[in-house]
């Protein structure tokens, strides 16, 4: 390998100076960045590292001329590390643009600014064969099992059409036996490779779109929403297997989803998007036990908890009003139309996303980025 | 509410009864004075139950014109009244918009002032908050129980979420398969299952207040209700299954204490609802 890790000062000086600096590497030619894209990554090394991420959709109007007339800011300059390794949760209601960031870290989806560094390697910037090199390292499972599996394919077609696209995972004399050893790993009966997505139930279905997302050995699956349109108890299963899963192929998950429960079942940290932003991010238990952002907060204590004695002790935040429109997002902070805290600060000045000044260089598990002018500490979960 | 299609549908046997009376006795008609007036619903998914194109003043008005025979002009003054009380901002302003228009709390909201606008006994909510976000469900709930305690109710609550019974409800009924297979106050259900589904499923979800280790997972798939397995419908999946869940059909029986003391509102449809509960 030619390539030398080299010690960039990488572009992070506006809006979350706590996260940590990129190593990036140049690859000259395309050869250099694939053998870069190959390399292993040690556990609990960055693997992914977003920097500034935005993506805006144009608003248009007219029919012949078409005019810009505004954009939908789906992601507005999001900053965050995903490590070697573990589960890294994104919570947040809907349009907070969570499927979005999925999109855009698979590629789907072009940035409109800002940095994704897979292994030091800025994949926003990438095409051909280091493009492909990365898209087979990042797999991602889809929310939907009823309409992102072909219903005129077989299962065995459905997880083997990615060896078709890279034909050096699997040759072709040995596909057939690589896909039932996929549906092996996920719990399906091997002999059903050639039936079709409608002979099986919904939590069978997640299991063959995860054996699709492993059939290629990547390093990372994004996961957008895997087990929300599963039952209660399919849904555990689900779960279990991928942790399962997750400690047999070394793998890292940046696990999307609605459900704060099942995000704090999985996940080793959190990250609290509001409106294309993110609010809050930490460890598990820091975000969960020792919010300090009021939209974390009134998000958790909203969760109804299946425990009956814990209604009459627990603080109960009930925000007013909506979501705003990410066309026409609030000034300043986004989140002080429905904030219970706000005062000029906030609809002057965008808080940073950072560990807040009052915490800083203390010990506690309040000590954690938050982007709120007025960060407290305060447990919404646990009954008083 | 007398809204299934029939045929297909029929119920072969048994009784509602509604301040003693059986509603399924009783004529097209008589049952059309109840509905709606006695015994209101709240649907799951607002945009599609609502009319997409009248406004919701309209739908709203709808209520007292056919019900109470008002004139459009009192009913569209009693819609605005409506829409004050379940909290919609600038009620007087937004009368004349159309379902699209509102977000999905707000039409949920709509939704609820629907059901409330002829003060009811009774009100069957079909998972009103499935579609909305947290807070939002948060504010739903809250304005709902507000409204309960306020109009003095009573409230069927059909939901999927645990954590959602949880908070509202004082009684519940858990079903699985087409039958109640246990029943109990809120309290008692949560510390002491004595179904093993409903232990399961307690199991299975995760919690926000504590870290889990690994979840408990029901085996196997909710059963094809056209082939539903003999005996205990749960017999399948039930770790405790004997041979005589699978022949006999458990009926629902009351629950008591080891010593027998009565334990009030409690029932299981189990063979072994002592070992479940007790052991």
């Amino acid at each position: 390998m030619a390539e030398e890790p080299k010690k960039d000062a990488a572009d992070v000086t506006d809006a979350t100076p706590s996260v940590s600096e990129v190593e990036t590497v140049d690859a000259a030619t395309p050869e250099e960045a694939v053998a870069a894209i190959e390399a292993p990554v040690e556990r609990g090394e960055p693997i992914l590292q977003v920097r500034n991420l935005v993506k805006h959709f144009p608003l248009t109007q007219g029919i012949l001329v078409k005019r810009q007339i505004g954009a939908v800011k789906a992601v507005d300059g999001i900053s965050f590390d995903l490590y070697q390794g573990e589960t890294l949760g994104i919570v947040g209601e809907s349009g907070c643009g969570k499927s979005t960031v999925a999109k855009l870290l698979m590629t789907l989806e072009r940035a409109t600014a800002g940095e994704v560094f897979y292994k030091g390697q800025d994949i926003t910037k990438l095409s051909g064969r280091a493009l492909k090199a990365v898209r087979r390292n990042i797999q991602m499972v889809f929310q939907d099992p009823y309409t992102s599996l072909n219903p005129r394919m077989t299962v065995g077609d459905i997880i083997g059409e990615p060896f078709e696209i890279h034909p050096e995972v699997a040759p072709k004399g040995s596909r057939r036996q690589k896909v039932q050893d996929l549906l092996d790993v996920v719990g399906l009966n091997p002999e059903y490779i050639n039936r079709y997505p409608h002979q099986f139930s919904g939590g069978q279905r997640q299991r063959i779109g995860i054996a699709r997302g492993l059939a290629l050995n990547p390093e990372i699956i994004i996961c957008d929403e895997p087990v929300s349109a599963l039952d209660v108890s399919v849904q555990a299963q689900v779960i279990n297997l991928m942790e399962k899963l997750q400690d047999e192929f070394n793998l890292s998950y940046l696990f999307i989803a609605h459900d704060l429960s099942i995000v704090r079942h999985i996940s080793d940290r959190v990250g609290v998007m509001y409106l294309g932003k993110m609010a809050e991010i930490g460890s598990d238990e820091q975000i969960y036990d020792h919010p300090t952002h009021p939209y974390t907060q009134a998000l958790l204590s909203a969760v109804p908890v299946p425990d009956p004695e814990a209604r009459e002790g627990r603080e109960r935040i009930i925000l007013t009003g909506d979501v705003p429109s990410p066309a026409n997002p609030p000034s300043g902070c986004r989140f002080r139309t429905r904030c219970w805290k706000a005062q000029d600060k906030c609809a002057e000045e965008i808080p940073l996303l950072a560990i807040p000044e009052r915490f800083a260089g203390q010990d506690t598990p309040a000590a954690h980025e938050s982007a709120c002018h007025f960060a407290e500490e305060k447990d919404v979960v646990h009954a008083a | 509410m007398g809204i299934l299609d029939m045929p297909p549908g029929k119920i072969p046997q048994g009784e509602i009864l509604f301040r003693g009376q059986d509603m399924l006795k009783m004529s097209n008609e008589e049952r059309r004075k109840i509905r709606g007036r006695k015994i209101a619903m709240i649907f799951q998914d607002a945009l599609s139950s609502l009319n997409p194109v009248l406004s919701v003043g309209y739908q709203l008005g709808e209520m007292f014109r056919v019900h109470e025979g008002m004139g459009r002009k009192e009913a569209k003054a009693k819609a605005i009244e409506l829409m004050e009380r379940v909290k919609i901002p600038a009620a007087k302003e937004r009368v004349n918009d159309y379902p699209h228009q509102f977000s999905g709390g707000m039409r949920q909201r709509i939704m609820i002032a629907m059901a409330l606008a002829l003060e009811p006994d009774l009100i069957i909510a079909d998972e009103p908050t499935t579609a909305l976000d947290v807070t939002v469900q948060a504010q739903v709930m809250d304005l709902l129980a507000e409204l309960q305690r306020e109009y003095n109710m009573g409230l069927i609550l059909i939901t999927h979420d645990l954590g959602v019974v949880a908070d509202v409800a004082d009684k519940i009924a858990v079903m699985y398969a087409g039958r109640i297979v246990e029943t109990a106050p809120v309290h008692e259900l949560y510390k002491r299952p004595a179904h093993p589904y409903t232990r399961g499923l307690l199991e299975s979800i995760p919690r926000l207040d504590q870290k889990g280790h690994e979840l408990y997972a029901i085996k196997g798939l909710p059963p094809n209700l056209l082939k539903i397995p003999s005996g205990c419908a749960f017999n399948p999946r039930c770790p405790k299954a004997q041979d005589i869940c699978r022949t006999e059909v458990p009926p629902l029986v009351p629950v008591t204490e080891q010593d027998g003391a009565e334990l009030t509102g409690r029932g299981s449809a189990c063979h072994f609802w002592k070992e479940t509960i007790h052991g």
